[in-house]
């Protein structure tokens, strides 16, 4: 996909021809001045308040991310009682960690088994739990991603690196109402007796939506047991 | 025929659209202004009144949906919802300056309130209005035409059988709350397909399933 530069075909706006840039392909410039504009003038209405802004983007950036989901998979890897819950009720499982909120109103969680193996997308736009992982990365918004993976998810976990035994089940969850999907990984072997915190090191972002794995400890540093 | 409401967002199955650039870095922006894309269209949200199906439809029906970038979206579809709901006058939209007064009833989102409003988010679950029509394990058929209006049923389930995989009770029905006619909530069910009932190049071993709202679904033996 571009990077949208070429707003020939825009017609949507016409009062707005002097943000065509027709003979100018500086996109960053242009969307900077364009975003800036807004953001000028909501604040000088009053609709908007920068402080809030702040407070929104430093939420995104810094607070809310895959670090909370990978709490969650952690506990759920030791804690059978929390396991059942998450299976049961993910929205209130999760919650009892703090997670939740904002795209995360009506969570789902589906586990990876040796049986079938789960990948969660958004064919309609960009739907991702956004209490546990944060915002989504761009490929996930993408048109190949959103394309493909309901037809050839195989083919897409293959290209981040994760074969799919022809005998496991391939099993897609299209987001396409409110509910979150938050895959979880299977449990690495070699790590009996860890930490919920030492585990949740093995819980990567692609693992909670299916087109990773959770790490093995040596992927950590840490060497299986012999 | 003309054409009427159409969306450029209904990706699934669909081709050409290149290689999948899976970037493993965990940044959520790119530039500056993607963030503050991202912030002006959750802090506009309060004094606009628009919903959620609302931005959807606002963004997947932009012309050029295909050829901008996901923030690029985001920021071009805020631009029609502020001048859609009242917040700026066109005039003032292409000028970038206040020249009307503001609306003082509008609601703002302040700074500390910010943690509150995340926390809260929008459920969409309500009151079911009576009986599910479906139960887990029901077979049934999606809705087969098109609709001249925002929806979220995928063109590559329409018109095809699955079964029902799970109730999630009633939800906002996206189709009239997107067209201001109101949340009208009805019963959402996970419906799972087989993917060979989807793709004739489907390979074996692989289920698809959407959530989908009682109006999109009939009993697998009905015809729409």
């Amino acid at each position: 996909m571009g990077h949208g530069h070429d707003h020939d075909d825009d017609h949507h706006d016409e009062d707005h021809d002097d943000h065509h840039h027709d003979q100018d392909h500086s996109e960053l410039g242009e969307m900077d001045v364009r975003v800036r504009a807004l953001e000028t003038l909501l604040t000088e209405k009053g609709y908007v308040d920068p402080a809030a802004l702040d407070e929104l983007i430093d939420t995104y950036q810094t607070r809310i991310g895959p670090r909370n989901g990978a709490q969650v998979v952690a506990k759920a890897w030791v804690d059978p009682a929390f396991r059942e819950w998450l299976q049961r009720d993910a929205t209130a499982a999760i919650g009892s960690l703090g997670h939740g909120g904002r795209q995360g109103e009506h969570m789902v969680a589906v586990e990876q088994t040796d049986e079938t193996h789960n990948l969660v997308v958004c064919t309609l736009c960009s739907c991702y739990p956004w209490p546990v992982l944060g915002l989504p990365p761009t490929w996930y918004k993408s048109a190949p991603y959103r394309s493909r993976a309901v037809r050839d998810p195989r083919g897409v976990v293959a290209e981040f690196g994760v074969t799919v035994a022809d005998d496991v089940e391939m099993r897609v969850w299209d987001s396409t109402a409110e509910v979150r999907y938050l895959v979880i990984p299977q449990r690495p072997a070699g790590t009996d007796g860890w930490s919920e915190e030492e585990l949740a090191e093995l819980v990567t972002r692609d693992s909670m939506i299916g087109v990773g794995l959770a790490l093995d400890p040596s992927d950590v540093g840490r060497a299986e047991p012999t | 025929m003309t054409a009427g409401y159409i969306s450029h967002a209904d990706l699934g199955g669909t081709t050409g659209h290149g290689t999948i650039d899976a970037e493993h870095g965990e940044a959520p922006f790119h530039h500056p202004w993607e963030a503050t894309a991202l912030a002006l269209t959750l802090a506009a949200g309060a004094p606009g009144g628009w919903n959620i199906d609302m931005s959807r439809s606002a963004r997947e029906t932009l012309p050029n949906y295909l050829a901008l970038s996901y923030y690029e979206i985001w920021t071009v579809a805020l631009e029609r919802l502020v001048v859609e709901h009242g917040l700026v006058s066109r005039h003032e939209l292409a000028r970038g300056a206040a020249s009307e007064p503001r609306d003082t009833s509008r609601p703002v989102l302040t700074a500390d309130r910010v943690p509150v409003a995340l926390a809260a988010g929008g459920p969409a679950d309500r009151e079911p209005a009576g009986p599910a029509r479906f139960a887990v394990g029901d077979r049934v058929r999606t809705r087969a035409g098109r609709v001249d209006h925002h929806t979220r049923l995928p063109a590559y389930v329409a018109g095809r059988v699955g079964s029902i995989e799970h109730v999630h009770g009633a939800h906002v029905f996206p189709d009239t709350n997107a067209q201001g006619l109101g949340e009208q909530p009805t019963w959402l069910y996970t419906v799972v397909f087989d993917a060979q009932d989807l793709w004739d190049d489907a390979t074996h071993n692989q289920r698809v399933s959407v959530d989908a709202w009682e109006p999109y679904l009939a009993p697998a033996g009905e015809s729409w």
